[in-house]
């Protein structure tokens, strides 16, 4: 349940599979350098050696596992990896890593929680391969991997959309699907990509607000206390603790900020991404439905041709037999494969709303707890400083009142 | 105002048949004065609020221009007990440019003391001038700088002011003398002054007043070059500003003011970043409530139709926390203000101290026309004495030098009086701004602090119920 993101003890009989990303370190010089994690799994199940191992892996290594993934487990969605760095300053900023920490440690462990891809022979290498052996393992299976890039899956979607269209037009025979199903999970994905970025846009400004806030807040801290030092007496005082007040509250700003990045924005940006995951497993499954159409058609076809074949060239009904055979193997074959998707995506989609539910309520939950300790922090922090200044200025007023005597 | 010297401008004999050498009664005798004080005394008890309302667009066609005229005037409407109104309530109505007089005339008769600053004219094009939201902004700052004038013991009692409030129809203050019509004026006048014998002595009137344009451009020359004598250390001047007390002051609010700059710029930068975390918790609820609703649609089990719940109402929260958030951001502004309304005054405390400078540099100006008409005396009556029989164009002479160097002493004493004047209202108006400034910060600083308490605790009770109320889905 949810997201294990450290090692527990578990019970006997359950087969567990936990794993943490760890200790972020720069390797190699200049143009080359980069980061490598510390990938640490404990695991009870059998088909692994041992209960405890420790690799060293970089963000390429992790591109490849995923790759390997949405090769082999059509129809499954797989969880996403966090985004290369656009910026190249940018890669080796300590929030960048810790970002990408977290997320590459999520990444392992939604697939370790996931009960068919925890079964795959391409986690274990992962997971497990000394630096000899896998190297090799990756030159070996380097052909297929980067064959298919993101941007591709969103080309195909966008083919998947027009065809719609050109039906509704009238343009061409159908090659998409037009089931009612199908077309309901179309637009509950759509629909959700827009809340969920529309979501995730609020809040990064969320957090960039707070930082500002809390820059704000120490500049007039700093002025304040300035301001105070030509004072005399109590309002010199008051200025001068104003200004220390102002300034804890920054820094308690800038930590809010920092929650609000790591358990707010984050969450809300992965499952952005887990939804682009979502839309790949469509444009594979209208993939399948082409293959599958058009085999058929294929097959019906030579059917066709067969029987007209007995009839006036009976010499080549031979070939044209095997031939045909061969095309309804195909045909069938692409069925089952088609429909092996849609059942697995069917799963899967009732398996990620159920996720989705309990990780957003926890996330809006964590929202709601973190705004409210923060305003209940500020104010009595306030609350301190509100007494002294009452009992500061009622001395102010009784000396004031002293001296015009 | 010196009479003699405005009646020709005085066109319409406002300010009454003043002839001759009358003292101005409001320029009295620093004797009568009396400090001020604004913690004690009958001015506690006295009240007079003004309103600037209702906004009108008046077109008036001049007969030269074919363009008419268009300018705005505004009601003012003043409350007051004050027993020299003689009236408990006025109603007139004026232009900006009747403000503008008010203000020159104040600056003029209360030299030394710390004027509140009027709003500014807005170098603007006409178009701009008529359009609703400057004349809105323009209304409420009128409004401000009335309730300033009001909040000072002595210029609401001013004869200006009360004249202002008062009296229907035009104003019947003169506008100050333009410097640039006026310069014309003297020019003619001017060579003659500058090489010849200066047979211009400032008149004693004219000695209790700064020196303007026109005719007093031979005053203004003199006293520059006093001014310059004394930069320069050529002559150590007849009377140095001495007052440690004073220039420790002046330093101090010099110190002041830049602070207050600083703090001013943070206080606005600080509003607008609490402005901005509002804003997008708005625009964050905004978001969630359409998050809230699709998961409604979408919902299948009683899971997903908690959580459904649980973001809704956490959308809820987030409207009403963007919500409070705005309110919040009014009265931090409010208290806030006062850091911008000291840093406003000031410019009224840098004019009060240039004008006892000015007071200063006139007298100086004086005692030394006074030193060197007495030095060509003595060089006169030592030629003199040579020349048997005695000389009769120098004794001729010596009879206009004594009789100008009368005149003189009754300037010069007139000067000091002036500047004795302006001293005494400098302290005083010092030491009641030191006991205001102490008031109204700690009330700032309370106020603010105040505010950020009551606002932050409201804000966490909302996002705690949201906490709270949430489903079982979330635990």
């Amino acid at each position: 349940a949810g997201i294990p993101s450290s090692p527990n003890s578990p019970a006997p009989e359950q087969p567990f599979l936990s794993i943490s990303v760890t200790d972020p370190v720069k390797l190699g010089n200049n143009v080359q350098a980069y980061i490598s994690y510390r990938v640490s799994t404990k695991t009870n199940m059998q088909e692994y050696r041992g209960l405890e191992k420790i690799v060293i892996r970089r963000y390429s290594d992790f591109v490849w596992l995923h790759e390997r993934l949405t090769e082999r487990y059509k129809g499954i969605i797989i969880p996403p990896l966090p985004e290369k760095s656009a910026v190249e300053k940018f890669r080796f900023s300590a929030e960048f890593i810790e970002v990408r920490r977290r997320a590459l440690d999520v990444f392992l462990n939604r697939i370790a929680a996931h009960p068919i891809l925890r079964q795959s022979d391409d986690l274990k290498s992962f997971l497990q391969a000394d630096e000899d052996s896998w190297v090799v393992e990756k030159s070996r299976t380097a052909e297929g991997v980067f064959k298919k890039k993101p941007s591709d899956f969103m080309q195909i979607f966008k083919d998947v959309q027009s065809k719609v269209t050109d039906v509704v037009l009238g343009k061409e025979k159908p090659l998409e699907e037009t089931s009612e199903e199908y077309e309901k999970v179309k637009h509950y994905v759509t629909e959700l990509e827009d809340h969920l970025g529309e979501a995730q846009k609020q809040s990064y400004r969320l957090v960039k607000r707070h930082s500002e806030l809390g820059q704000a807040l120490a500049e007039f801290g700093k002025s304040v206390k300035s301001l105070g030092g030509c004072e005399t007496g109590l309002l010199g005082k008051a200025f001068g603790e104003l200004g220390n007040r102002a300034e804890l509250l920054s820094y308690k700003l800038q930590k809010q900020a920092q929650d609000l990045l790591m358990n707010f924005e984050e969450p809300l940006k992965e499952y952005v991404r887990t939804v682009q995951s979502i839309k790949a497993v469509l444009s594979d499954r209208a993939q399948a439905f082409r293959q599958q159409r058009e085999l058929f058609e294929a097959s019906k076809l030579k059917e066709i041709n067969l029987e007209k074949l007995r009839v006036v060239r009976p010499d080549k009904v031979g070939e044209a037999e095997i031939d045909y055979r061969e095309t309804k193997l195909q045909s069938d074959e692409a069925n089952r494969r088609y429909e092996e998707i849609v059942k697995v995506m069917q799963q899967e989609m009732v398996r990620f709303q159920e996720e989705k539910t309990r990780d957003l309520g926890a996330v809006f939950h964590e929202f709601a707890r973190g705004q409210a300790q923060l305003a209940n922090d500020t104010a009595e922090a306030w609350k301190v400083l509100a007494s002294q200044l009452d009992a500061w200025s009622h001395q102010s007023a009784g000396k004031a009142v002293e001296s015009s005597a | 105002m010196s009479p003699s010297a405005d009646q020709e401008d005085d066109e319409d004999g406002f300010l009454g048949a003043q002839s001759g050498p009358e003292p101005d009664p409001r320029v009295s005798d620093s004797s009568k004065e009396v400090p001020i004080s604004r913690n004690g005394g009958n001015s506690s008890q006295e009240f007079l609020t003004m309103a600037v309302t209702q906004p009108q667009k008046i077109q008036e066609s001049t007969g030269s221009s074919l363009v008419p005229n268009i300018y705005v005037t505004y009601l003012v409407v003043s409350h007051t007990n004050i027993p020299e109104y003689g009236g408990t309530e006025f109603s007139v109505r004026r232009r900006f440019r009747d403000f503008v007089t008010l203000a020159d005339r104040l600056a003029l008769a209360y030299r030394g003391y710390f004027i509140p600053p009027r709003p500014d004219k807005s170098i603007v094009e006409s178009q701009v001038m008529q359009k609703q939201e400057f004349i809105e902004q323009r209304r409420v700052a009128l409004e401000k700088y009335l309730s300033r004038l009001a909040a000072h013991p002595v210029l609401r009692k001013s004869e200006e002011l009360r004249l202002f409030l008062q009296t229907n129809g035009k104003l019947p203050l003169q506008p100050s003398i333009d410097m640039a019509s006026r310069m014309l004026d003297g020019a003619a006048k001017l060579p003659k002054q500058l090489f010849g014998d200066s047979s211009t002595v400032l008149a004693p009137q004219e000695a209790s007043q700064p020196a303007k344009g026109g005719r007093d451009l031979i005053r203004i020359f003199k006293e520059l070059r006093q001014s310059v004598t004394n930069d320069w250390g050529a002559s150590k001047p007849p009377v140095v500003e001495e007052d440690k007390e004073f220039l420790e002051k002046k330093e101090k609010l010099q110190d002041l003011e830049l602070e207050l700059t600083e703090a001013s710029q943070q206080a606005e930068a600080l509003i607008k970043a609490q402005q901005e975390v509002g804003d997008v918790v708005g625009d964050l609820g905004l978001a969630l409530i359409r998050i809230g609703k699709y998961e409604s649609q979408e919902a299948t089990g009683n899971a997903q139709k908690v959580h459904a719940t649980d973001v809704k109402r956490l959308a809820t929260a987030a409207v009403k926390v963007s919500r409070f958030y705005k309110e919040f951001n009014a009265e931090s502004c409010k208290h806030l203000d006062h850091l911008h309304d000291y840093l406003g005054l000031m410019q009224s405390v840098h004019t009060a101290f240039s004008d006892r400078s000015s007071a200063l540099l006139t007298l100086q100006t004086l005692m030394t026309d006074l030193s060197a008409m007495h030095a060509r005396i003595e060089k006169l009556n030592a030629s003199s004495s040579k020349t048997f029989g005695g000389d009769r164009s120098s004794n001729r002479k010596v009879e206009e030098l004594n009789d100008s160097i009368k005149t003189a002493e009754k300037s010069r004493d007139k000067a000091q009086e002036e500047y004795e004047r302006i001293k005494e209202r400098n302290r005083s108006e010092i030491e009641n701004y030191e006991c205001d400034r102490q008031r109204d910060f700690f009330s700032m600083l309370k106020g603010f602090v105040q505010t950020q308490v009551t606002y932050n605790e409201r804000i966490a009770s909302v996002w705690s119920k949201a906490f709270e109320e949430a489903g079982s889905a979330s635990v």
